[in-house]
Parts: C-alpha cells; structure tokens; sequence
C-alpha cells in the first residue's frame, strides 16, 4: 500500500507558473541507524523522483539517505498542454510508487 | 432580586440587563489566556498544519481510512460495518472517558484497540503501532474544529484528581514537575524551545523530531524522560489519568488534530 498526497491546481493558464506539491509516506531509513538488536537497520530509502508531464521529464531528483522520513518535494512548472502529469518514485527494496493528476491548460 | 420577583416588566430591557449582566461576568472571569501549542509555533509549521497535503499527518489519516474499511479477526468486520464515519464526529473531543458498564477510563486509542480486540475479534495492536496511530488519526480527524468536551462523568473524577497529583508533584533527577515548566514557565524558553501549556489539542501529532505520527501518551513520555523521570509502562493508567487531567484543563479549547509540533 502507498500512500500519496499531491497537491496541484485542476487548471492553469497557458505558460502559467504552477507549484506542485508531494508527500509521499516513506521511512526513509538512512541505514546507519543500529536497532534494537544493536545491529545496524538496512538502508530503505528512495532513491529517485521523477515527474513527467504527458510523458515529457519536467522535474526529477536523486534523493539521499540525509533526507527526512515521509519527503515532502515541491517544484515549480510552466503550464503548457492539458494532460497528465505522473509521479513516480523509486527506490531501495524494490519501491515502486506511482500518482498522477490532470491539470486543464486554458 | 430576582427576575420572578418582577414579572411583567418590559422585555427589552430585561434583555439588555441580561446581556450587560453577562458581559460583566465574562470581563470579571478575565480573558482566556490558553494557548494551544499551535500558536507558540511559527508561520511555516503553522502553515504546514493547516495545509492538508503538506501535513505529514494526512497520510496517516489516510492510511487510517484504508483501514477503516479492510475486514479483520475471526469476526471478519471492518470499523465501517459497524460505525459510520459520520458518527465519528465529536467522538475524540470527549475521550478519555468511561464506556457504560465499564469501571476504567480509555483514551481514544484504548477504545479502538477495544474494538479490534472485542468486536473485531483480531490479535491486539502492539501499542503505539503505526496501524493503531492511523486509525486514532483518522478518527481524530473527524472532530476537527470542534471544542474539546470531556464528559462531566462523576466515575472520571477520581482519575482526573490523580492526574492532577502527578501533574503537580515533583519527580525525577531533576525534580520538576509537569506545573512548573508549563504553568509557571509556559511561553519561556527551555534552550531554544518555547514552553507551550500542554494542551492536549492536536492528538495524534506529526512530531518533525520524531519523523513520525505520535500519541499523547509518547508526548508524556518524553517530557517524563527529559526530566530523568522513570516513565510509565506502556498501558499504565498513570497516563490515561493525566489525559483526563489534560482535557479537562483544556475544555473549551479547539480541537485541531492530526497536529503538528516540532
Ligand atoms: C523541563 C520542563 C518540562 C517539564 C517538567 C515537562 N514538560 Fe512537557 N514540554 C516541555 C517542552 C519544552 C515541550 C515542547 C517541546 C517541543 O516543542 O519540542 C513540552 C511539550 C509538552 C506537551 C505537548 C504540547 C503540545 O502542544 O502538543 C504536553 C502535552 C506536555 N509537555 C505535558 C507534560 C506533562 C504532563 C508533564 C509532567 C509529567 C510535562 N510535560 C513535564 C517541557 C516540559
Ligand atoms: C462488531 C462491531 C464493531 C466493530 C467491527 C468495531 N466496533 Fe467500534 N464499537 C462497537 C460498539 C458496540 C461500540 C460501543 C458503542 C457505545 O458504547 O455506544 C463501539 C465503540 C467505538 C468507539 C467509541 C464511540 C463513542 O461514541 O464513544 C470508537 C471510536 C470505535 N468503536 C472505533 C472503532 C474502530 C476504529 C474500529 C475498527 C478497528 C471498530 N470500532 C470496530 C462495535 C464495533
């Protein structure tokens, strides 16, 4: 089960500036954390971002242990054509998550 | 004088002493000077709380709603087979409380963990658990905005008299007690923290220092162990009492769950 919120405006003006907001849960465990056993937690982060807009790249980042659990990501765009614009997250431990929301270019 | 000694007077300007009579009372009883730690946070957390696809807390409300609907136990019931989520409302704003028949206070959290063992009929929640903490969440999340209002339950009082005893007894290498930092000290600041008051208005919290949802009684814990106090087993009633307490010092006040604190 993966659990996305995503916050992005249903339409925007041609060539408008839109800010798209994620949060996504995730450990993001850093792998240098002993545990309760005193041996060390594996690492289980996610490794990599990527969000596309009709297919094209516009935003995508590799993510590091330092960042916290449950990231937050936050990036700006240029509005160009009505469509779909797909998150995707990947990482340690075979994670795969992935949402998308329509935005209507006006 | 009383009001039956004059009948038949003017109505209107029985309303207007009436009126002037309560505005007199509320300005004798003095302004309301709690604070929920929302307010001793700044604009950016404040931000983050109130926008709920930035409040890390969504999604464990979120996960809570996926639980709410998935069948468990040898029962095979989900919640949502017996309680509607419109129920829900205005539950967690009157909890700790004392189900009929029963002769102990459960939190929130004590009750749906009830639930999952008794009508559900499913192995326990470990206390504190993720699954539990979601669902507490979802369910807290049904009550947002509404004031808090524990239920005036004679049964409660003994409870809430010994939560106000630890509230105010000294413990700990440091002899402190819960009092002293958030009564007499609230709104100073410990290192680079302001004291809030410790109202218990945004239970379950997205704690950023803990990277996680959390419970009240995980919050206790903490303020317990910062005062190199020995903390409470987990299903102690100690902290069940001092919920009460908590509540019922912050009667009134707004509910504002799933919060977050730094
Ligand atoms: C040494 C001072 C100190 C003592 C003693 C102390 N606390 Fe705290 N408490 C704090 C501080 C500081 C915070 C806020 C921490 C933060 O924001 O990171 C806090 C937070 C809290 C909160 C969370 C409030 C919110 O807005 O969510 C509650 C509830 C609380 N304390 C209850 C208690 C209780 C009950 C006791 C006694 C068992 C106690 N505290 C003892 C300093 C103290
Ligand atoms: C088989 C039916 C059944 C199932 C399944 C069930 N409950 Fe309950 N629940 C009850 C009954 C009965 C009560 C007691 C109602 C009362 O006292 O008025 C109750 C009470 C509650 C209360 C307190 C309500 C109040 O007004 O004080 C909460 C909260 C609650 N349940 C949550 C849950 C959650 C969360 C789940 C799933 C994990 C769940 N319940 C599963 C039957 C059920």
């Amino acid at each position: 089960m993966t659990n996305v919120l995503i916050n992005a405006p249903k339409t925007a003006r041609r060539g408008e500036l839109i800010e798209l907001k994620t949060l996504i849960l995730h450990p993001m465990e850093t792998g240098f954390r002993p545990g309760t056993n005193g041996g060390i937690i594996p690492r289980n982060i996610i490794q990599r971002f990527v969000a596309t807009w009709n297919g094209t790249e516009i935003f995508s980042m590799d993510l590091s242990p330092a960042i916290s659990a449950n990231p937050f990501v936050s990036f700006f765009t240029v509005a160009t054509e009505s469509g779909r614009v797909a998150f995707r997250w990947s990482g340690d431990e075979g994670f795969l998550a992935e949402e998308s929301v329509t935005i209507d270019v006006v | 004088m009383t009001w039956s000694d004059r009948p038949g007077r003017r109505p209107a300007l029985v309303l207007l002493a009436l009126v002037f009579g309560a505005s007199l009372a509320a300005a004798q009883v003095g302004a309301d000077t709690r604070r929920s730690g929302y307010q001793d946070m700044g604009p950016a957390l404040q931000k983050m709380q109130d926008d709920d696809t930035a409040n890390p807390a969504m999604l464990f409300v979120q996960l809570g709603e996926q639980l709410w609907s998935k069948p468990a136990g040898a029962a095979g019931k989900a919640c949502a087979d017996c309680h509607s989520v419109a129920d829900m409302k205005g539950v967690a704003v009157r909890y700790p409380a004392i189900a009929k028949g029963a002769d102990r206070p459960l939190d929130l959290d004590g009750r749906i963990s009830l639930c999952r063992t008794a009508n559900q009929q499913a192995e326990p929640f470990a206390p504190e658990s993720r699954d539990l903490l979601s669902l507490t969440a979802f369910v807290a999340h049904q009550s947002r905005g509404l004031p808090i209002a524990p239920p005036d339950d004679p049964r409660l009082r003994p409870f809430r008299d010994h939560g106000a005893e630890i509230y105010r007894r000294r413990q700990g290498q440091l002899n402190l007690s819960c009092a002293i930092c958030h009564d007499d000290n609230a709104g100073k600041k410990l290192a680079g923290v302001t004291i809030p008051q410790a109202h218990p208005t945004g239970y379950p919290i997205y704690r950023l220092e803990w990277q996680a949802l959390g419970s009240l009684k995980r919050r206790l814990r903490n303020c317990l162990v910062g005062i190199r106090a020995e903390p409470y087993g987990y299903g102690s009633l100690d902290y069940v009492a001092l919920e009460i307490f908590l509540a019922d010092r912050a009667r009134g006040m707004l509910w504002e769950a799933p919060g977050v604190r730094p």
